[in-house]
């Protein structure tokens, strides 16, 4: 294999909102992005900019506007649906709740994501084998999860919730991982054993992963390459060398620089105070 | 005595035939949250289908299983209105319990058909084992159908299928990201529930002797009203517990219902006291709120 093989290509990605009303909105505008098999992208940008949108688009909840392909693994996935493009691209959202299910048991939830993207049957879905498996990818998260295993997920808190989504996404090994601000509902302590967590299964198992962040420091700490949304564009694409140098002020100057604007998201400069 | 004993085996026995709309009532509202009214419809389609193939001289068994088939296809319709041309899961099912008014009337050609004459389910499997009461058969045929049928759901709904259509209901966002459509799944899952509402369709049709193209009426209440009786009362936790508690809570109301007419109810106010008996039990929890002063968020509206 080469070295970082492409994985996925997005050309001439768009995507408007309310077309043709007074409150148009163009939250992707033409968005190439040639994403690397061993990349680890960080994406950044203010409220607006387009990130989930950006994702919403990968992962297959809406097509984007007529002209723009995505290709994964040299495969056309523009007109797919969600569930059909789930066997490429896996996902853990801002919101604990959308990544599990609630009145399920851990168990039954895992054994609903240990079958991600592949044909369901009329096979029992739990089984002693797999609950040793659960066991043991869920013991080193240090959040005793492990003993939960027939517990309702809805009885977890917010961070086990979350850190239980993460392993659901990624137990199946998929192709490409995709974390929407996965962290950013959490408490600082629970925030930070997610995150390392994520960037310890992602080195473990190679995955190809985006990682959409408000906060400027994780987006500096974590992955290879780092980009920067604004108004539907990505316009700054920094990579491997040159991100591990960078301060958050390079970052509110290439902002400036790129934009043309000046950089006054409080937002972004308020929650790096938080870790 | 005889009067106790008559009690509780006509509540067994018709708390059991009714289980199935619960369990099917169980199956839309609770699991695939999905409020389905397609019920009230499919109930008398079950009974219309049985009791008209019956008088035509076909084999009762065959009847019931063709009412069970009926059933899945007029939840097939509803389901389809619903994931395929995105019409609201209540107003899907308002649409084709209307329909099937018209559709239940031509099948039977008038408003009624009497099957008091004809072989039926019940009276073939007395024949069978020589016995002329058809009260303790009729409880006996129907407790081992229940269990049964219990059987299959248990077992279907903790196979791969029966998990993703648990997770549908509860959160439909996540299971189409593990990639399971949750179109099929609703149809799978409204299918099935319309399938055993008109299985006991059929059933009560046959053991009172008719098929009336009214008997539908406050099904979906009923239906709603013994699985709330069952939730509350067996607080069932895992999925066997819950189909055993939803059979349950149709034994209870069935019973309740007994004592409330032996005790002077007028049959004519039957509907109004089940339709009381869940707006009380829905109404309760914010009540509960109210008195000490939580918040609660206005009601959903679609």
């Amino acid at each position: 294999m080469d070295k970082n093989q492409s994985l996925m290509k997005l050309s001439k990605v768009s995507k408007v909102f309310l077309k043709g009303s007074v409150d148009e909105v163009t939250a992707l505008d033409n968005i190439r992005l040639d994403v690397g098999a061993e990349d680890f992208i960080t994406v950044i940008g203010s409220n607006g900019a387009g990130k989930t949108t950006l994702l919403n688009v990968i992962s297959g909840v809406y097509p984007p506007e007529k002209g723009g392909k995505i290709t994964i693994n040299g495969q056309d996935v523009t007109r797919l649906s969600e569930h059909k493009r789930a066997r490429y691209v896996s996902r853990v959202y801002q919101n604990p709740h959308i990544g599990t299910a609630a009145k399920m048991t851990v168990e039954e939830n895992m054994s609903l994501a240990m079958l991600h993207g592949q044909s369901r049957g009329l096979r029992i879905a739990t089984n002693k084998k797999y609950r040793e498996l659960f066991r043991s990818v869920l013991a080193p998260l240090g959040l005793g999860l492990e003993d939960r295993i027939s517990a309702l997920v809805g009885t977890l808190s917010g961070g086990q919730r979350q850190a239980l989504s993460l392993v659901m996404a990624t137990i199946s090994k998929p192709s490409l991982l995709l974390l929407d601000e996965h962290v950013a509902t959490l408490d600082p302590k629970t925030n930070r054993i997610v995150l390392e967590l994520s960037e310890m299964i992602v080195q473990k198992e190679k995955m190809t992963t985006i990682m959409v962040t408000h906060n400027m420091k994780h987006a500096l700490r974590y992955g290879n390459r780092l980009t920067m949304m604004h108004k539907g564009k990505i316009i700054v694409d920094i990579h491997q060398e040159k991100k591990s140098n960078l301060s958050v002020n390079d970052l509110v100057v290439a902002f400036e620089h790129a934009s043309g604007e000046r950089f006054s998201d409080d937002s972004i400069m308020l929650r790096n105070a938080d870790s | 005595m005889d009067y106790v004993i008559n009690l509780l085996s006509v509540s067994l026995y018709e708390g059991l035939a009714y289980g199935f709309v619960t369990l099917g009532v169980y199956i839309t509202f609770r699991v695939l949250a999905f409020p389905d009214l397609t019920v009230d419809g499919s109930f008398p389609l079950g009974g219309a289908v049985a009791a008209t193939l019956i008088v035509s001289g076909v084999n009762p068994w065959l009847a019931t299983l063709v009412a069970f088939i009926a059933g899945i296809c007029a939840g097939l319709a509803t389901s389809l209105l619903n994931t395929k041309l995105r019409i609201n899961a209540l107003l899907a099912g308002i649409l084709m319990m209307v329909s099937l008014y018209s559709i239940n009337l031509a099948i039977m050609g008038r408003s009624n058909v009497s099957v008091l004459r004809n072989a039926t389910v019940f009276k073939q499997t007395a024949q069978l084992f020589g016995i002329k009461s058809t009260t303790i058969l009729s409880i006996i045929f129907m407790v081992v159908l229940t269990i049964v049928i219990l059987g299959i759901l248990n077992w279907f709904l903790r196979t791969e299928i029966g998990l993703a259509l648990r997770a549908t209901g509860d959160n439909g966002q996540m299971v189409r990201g593990l990639g399971v459509s949750t179109d099929m799944t609703t149809i799978i899952g409204v299918s099935l529930s319309n399938g055993l509402v008109a299985l006991a369709g059929g059933l009560i049709a046959q053991k009172q002797g008719f098929s009336d193209v009214g008997m539908g009426i406050g099904m979906i209440v009923m239906g709603l009203a013994s699985v709330i009786i069952g939730e509350r009362l067996f607080r069932p936790r895992g999925i066997t517990t819950i189909l055993f508690a939803v059979i349950g809570g149709s034994l209870v109301y069935r019973l309740f219902l007994g004592i409330a007419l032996r005790l002077g109810l007028p049959p004519n106010n039957l509907k109004l006291s089940t339709a009381l008996l869940v707006i009380i039990a829905l109404a309760i929890p914010y009540i509960q709120k109210k008195v000490r002063g939580e918040w609660m968020p206005p009601a959903k509206r679609m």
